[in-house]
């Protein structure tokens, strides 16, 4: 099993700017919640985008934990995170957020939302990360047999469309990837 | 960290979490839930005031046990939601789904 942060296997992308190693234990949720917020907070998103991107990051944790690891506690996950600009459009930033894990690896095809209609207790995770985040993709880790990984990204809305919230200065937090 | 007290009144029982409800916490809320429907009350209020953030498992909890007010015909009632925990049951649309009210005066009289 590897054991070294897998993140410079991403491929066309500077090292991320915030790096979390964790163990798999669900009391940690709310320390990695936090954590997201707050960059998102600098990376100028509303406090109501900040808590839903934590939102996303708590489901895929919880995702990573009861079903990659079957609730193992004492596995490795890997949070990590950059501001993201868009290339076609040097005007839109936001953040990404990528997640990998070294749970037995499932085809991605396979991690779909369940159907709303159906009224019962759990499913709901992947449905809230692919509503709440702007691109969100599911993959096996690469040159790696074991791991799973999800890379999420959300744009920072234009200031129209939530005219009630201003989001903090984003300043010196704006760095752009390569 | 979450703390959940219950309240034996005459227009049913009082439930109140206080604290965050993630995948570590659920299950206390989940415990208190089955003990409260275990007596068939005719009616379950989930105080929500002092829960400021709620994440899928938290939901799933409430489902489980609004199911099983169902069957037994008991009502289920949240209230005092803050907007942060709101946004989920928007989300996942189980706001159209739950009695949802926004004070505990209207719970005890819904």
């Amino acid at each position: 099993m590897p054991t070294q942060h897998p993140a410079s296997a991403i491929n066309g992308t500077t090292d991320a700017h915030v790096v979390v190693e964790m163990v798999s234990q669900p009391r940690y949720l709310s320390g990695a919640r936090d954590l997201v917020a707050a960059v998102a907070k600098r990376l100028g998103f509303t406090d109501h985008d900040c808590g839903q991107i934590a939102l996303a990051v708590d489901e895929a944790l919880c995702n990573v934990i009861r079903h990659g690891y079957d609730r193992r506690e004492d596995q490795k996950i890997w949070l990590n995170i950059w501001p993201a600009r868009d290339p076609d459009d040097e005007s839109k930033t936001g953040i990404r957020i990528l997640i990998e894990d070294e749970a037995q690896q499932v085809d991605p095809e396979q991690i779909q939302p369940r159907d709303l209609d159906e009224i019962r207790p759990g499913g709901l995770g992947v449905y809230i990360i692919r509503e709440v985040m702007d691109e969100a993709r599911f993959e096996r880790r690469p040159e790696s047999t074991v791991g799973m990984r999800l890379d999420m990204t959300k744009w920072v809305r234009p200031r129209t469309e939530t005219p009630n919230e201003k989001p903090e200065d984003s300043g010196e937090g704006t760095k752009t990837d390569a | 960290m979450l703390e959940v007290s219950v309240e034996q009144r005459s227009e049913g029982t009082l439930i109140r979490p206080d604290g965050e409800v993630d995948l570590s916490t659920s299950r206390e809320l989940q415990m208190a839930l089955k003990n409260a429907m275990s007596a068939k009350p005719q009616r379950v209020i989930v105080d929500l005031e002092k829960v400021p953030y709620m994440d899928s498992s938290g939901v799933a909890t409430l489902v489980e046990a609004m199911q099983i007010a169902r069957k037994q015909s008991s009502s289920l009632v949240l209230c005092s939601m803050q907007d942060k925990v709101r946004s989920i049951f928007e989300i996942a649309r189980l706001d159209r789904v739950f009695t949802i009210v926004p004070s505990m005066d209207e719970a005890l009289t819904s």
